[in-house]
């Protein structure tokens, strides 16, 4: 009888995980003493090792943890009555509305004064609240990584991504002097605030570091999805064992590493190809704060800047010539 | 086995087509979008237009047929009837080819005694006849001292009205939250709402109060590369931008283009390397000021209060009342030429305004031209 054959079978892409290790429940390394005892039980999760590890738990919370939560959740809770309470306290405007609500600045008028809690007092707490759970959670997977014997990369990483977002809503509001500079919490209005934002200072498609961290970011989606596809298409050789094959290559490394050089000449190694992908992902928001910084600062018109240092090309006159009507009164 | 392979395939790929289909769903207009070129080839000057709604415009914007031109022999209507500001010079056959015109434009089911009383025409009693003949002094206005902005195509009432005794766009002061008063949470700082004004963006929801009344500037660019530099430091803040973004988002709705229909978009600010409908446009937010100050505004006590706002505040205009979404309204069709009376201002008008005291621009017409030719516009 003739087999039916798919003509694509996902199965046989490695795409998705098929095969899911379980072994018994543990709580990892123990602890030295004055650290927290671990939360909770380990439980096994059998869709979550469809994707991950099965085994949810034990999770170590430590005084950084809990104040980082304690930070965070007020933050969250300030934010979200806030919104509440700008769709008179209705539950159902605060679903539909959801993602138009925010909790704004203050008004320019205050600068960089202490504004009423009605008029962006809140936003301020929040801010402070907020930055402060950050730098907490931040400090916690500093420590973790520490008490694991591990680097800190993670934490690094991390503060590079805090630094864009104290740019944005701390430094540079402090530099032009006005809280109303910085970002609203809130999904479209923190959006607008960057067209906004463009907008006002001469477009930030012309703003040099801007164009980097467009750069780092689209590289690192690349990066990442070439690194992917790589080691997924050696993983039948066993290519998903890249630690050992730093030090003991392997025909896994060999095929990845003769395909790359076959098809761009170049190839990143085992160890090389982390540091690509994590300096691509810090130098993303790292420049990109720069760029925010320099903008009202510095720089008031960024595209003027670039016609000025010749980074843009000017195009042919299209238009007939328009004259500026301010210039010569209002009526004809 | 590889029969429920298959099968899973199959629901995997009818979930994603599900999942597409949601996502264009979200987007509200179906792909695809046409995209017309409007500037040098490469710099993203381009209209978009959807080809299916087009037709569904095009017919909701059409000018009515004109009525056949009236005699202007025989004695003038400010001599026959009684109590005539406006339009006084027209003869009676005119006269009555206008006001029957007004009736099909403004007020086709109320008729005539929408704005006049049954047995006495002359009767000045109804607000509606009051606002009525101020209306058609703004009309003229609008064709005589805005033809940078209306050209030669010129409005009527039909332009705002279309058969509506109030314009279906008119804007008033928005109502504030319900727990304003002593509210220490939940500042909405005049935007953070879903609102139709500013396209359902979460931008400031009344850009017209400070553009279209007021006097506030609308520029937030500055002429100097670095700052701190050049004669004056340029202090708009990212705030002022965003509330200028909600008016050129309420405009391009309005007037259903895009940005680059007047604007060169890498250089907002720029005028010579613009699209000249700029220039159009630029004349548009000063007409508009200049209607709701000047004819708006003082009619103010003369509406009832149930065809006000929730602040008491009179119904104004904005660039929806006559464009309703479409560049030129009405496509461009020059109705007003099959009325030459309202081409411009009626003589009899200047003494007999009776809101002359309070709309000194258009008490004399003329004057204001001079006086803003010879003042320049600070830079807005």
């Amino acid at each position: 009888m003739a087999q039916f054959k798919p003509l694509f079978s996902l199965e046989n892409q490695n795409l998705l995980t098929a095969v899911q290790p379980v072994g018994p429940l543990h709580d990892g390394p123990s602890l030295p003493s004055g650290d927290w005892r671990r939360t909770g039980k380990p439980l096994l999760f059998h869709l979550l090792g469809r994707i991950g590890n099965a085994q949810i738990g034990p999770i170590y919370l430590g005084g950084l943890g809990v104040a980082s939560l304690v930070f965070g959740t007020l933050a969250f809770n300030i934010i979200g009555f806030n919104m509440l309470a700008s769709v008179d306290w209705s539950p159902m405007q605060l679903i539909r509305q959801l993602f138009w609500l925010a909790l704004e600045p203050p008004p320019p008028s205050f600068g960089l004064n202490i504004p009423p809690l009605a008029q962006g007092g809140w936003w301020l707490i929040t801010g402070f609240l907020l930055t402060s759970s950050l730098l907490l959670w931040c400090a916690r997977t500093y420590r973790r990584a520490r008490q694991l014997g591990l680097g800190t990369h993670v934490a690094w990483a991390y503060l590079a991504a805090i630094w864009l977002y104290l740019v944005c809503g701390f430094f540079r509001p402090i530099m032009m002097g006005s809280w109303s500079e910085a970002v609203p919490f809130g999904i479209f209005p923190h959006l607008d605030w960057v067209s906004a934002l463009s907008l006002r200072y001469g477009n930030l498609f012309y703003n040099p570091f801007h164009a980097l961290s467009i750069v780092f970011l689209y590289g690192s989606v690349l990066l990442f999805a070439m690194h992917a596809a790589t080691i997924l298409a050696v993983g039948r050789y066993g290519g998903e064992r890249e630690i050992e094959q730093i030090v003991d290559r392997g025909t896994a490394s060999e095929r990845a590493a003769l395909f790359w050089r076959w098809t761009m000449g170049f190839n990143a190694s085992m160890e090389s190809i982390h540091r690509w992908a994590w300096w691509f992902a810090v130098l993303t928001p790292l420049v990109g704060g720069i760029g925010i910084l320099l903008t009202g600062t510095v720089v008031d018109n960024w595209y003027l800047w670039s016609m000025k240092h010749d980074v843009v090309p000017s195009y042919p006159q299209v238009y007939p010539i328009s004259i500026d009507p301010a210039l010569l009164g209002a009526k004809p | 086995m590889s029969r429920n392979l298959s099968l899973k395939q199959s629901g995997l790929r009818l979930l994603a087509a599900g999942l597409a289909a949601m996502a264009l769903i979200g987007c509200g207009e179906r792909p695809p979008i046409e995209t017309k070129q409007l500037g040098y080839r490469g710099t993203g000057m381009e209209q978009n237009v959807n080809p299916r709604r087009e037709a569904e415009k095009l017919a909701a914007n059409q000018a009515p047929v004109a009525a056949d031109e009236a005699s202007a022999d025989g004695p003038k209507a400010g001599q026959v009837y009684q109590n005539v500001k406006v339009l006084g010079d027209l003869s009676v056959a005119q006269f009555s080819r206008h006001m029957n015109a007004i009736t099909q434009w403004v007020s086709p089911t109320e008729g005539c005694s929408y704005c006049h009383v049954g047995n006495n025409f002359a009767d000045d009693s109804k607000y509606t006849k009051i606002v009525a003949r101020r209306m058609i002094q703004m009309t003229q206005t609008v064709n005589q001292d805005w033809t940078k902005h209306v050209a030669g195509t010129g409005v009527t009432c039909y332009t705002c009205h279309r058969g509506k005794p109030v314009p279906e766009y008119v804007w008033y002061k928005p109502a504030d939250r319900k727990y304003t008063e002593n509210s220490i949470m939940g500042d909405l700082a005049g935007q953070n709402y879903a609102s139709t004004s500013v396209g359902l963006s979460s931008l400031p929801f009344d850009p017209f109060t400070p553009y279209l009344l007021q006097d506030k500037p609308i520029r937030v660019n500055g002429n100097e590369a670095l700052r701190f530099t050049g004669d004056a430091a340029n202090n708009k803040s990212t705030k002022q931008a965003e509330h200028t973004y909600a008016l050129m988002i309420h405009m391009s709705q309005g007037l259903g283009v895009n940005c680059t229909t007047c604007h060169n978009t890498r250089n907002w600010q720029e005028w010579t390397n613009a699209p000249p409908q700029r220039v159009t446009a630029w004349y548009g937010i000063r007409m508009a000021r200049e209607l709701n100050n000047t004819f708006m505004l003082p009619l103010t006590d003369t509406f009832p209060a149930n065809r006000k706002g929730v602040h008491g505040d009179v119904a104004k205009v904005n660039c929806l009342t006559c464009h309703q979404g479409v560049q030129k309204p009405l496509y461009g069709a020059a109705m007003a030429k099959a009325y030459p009376e309202l081409l411009k201002t009626s003589p009899a008008a200047a003494a007999a305004s009776p809101l002359a005291t309070t709309a000194p621009e258009a008490a004399a017409p003329g004057t204001s031209v001079n006086a803003a030719a010879a003042k320049p516009v600070a830079l807005k």
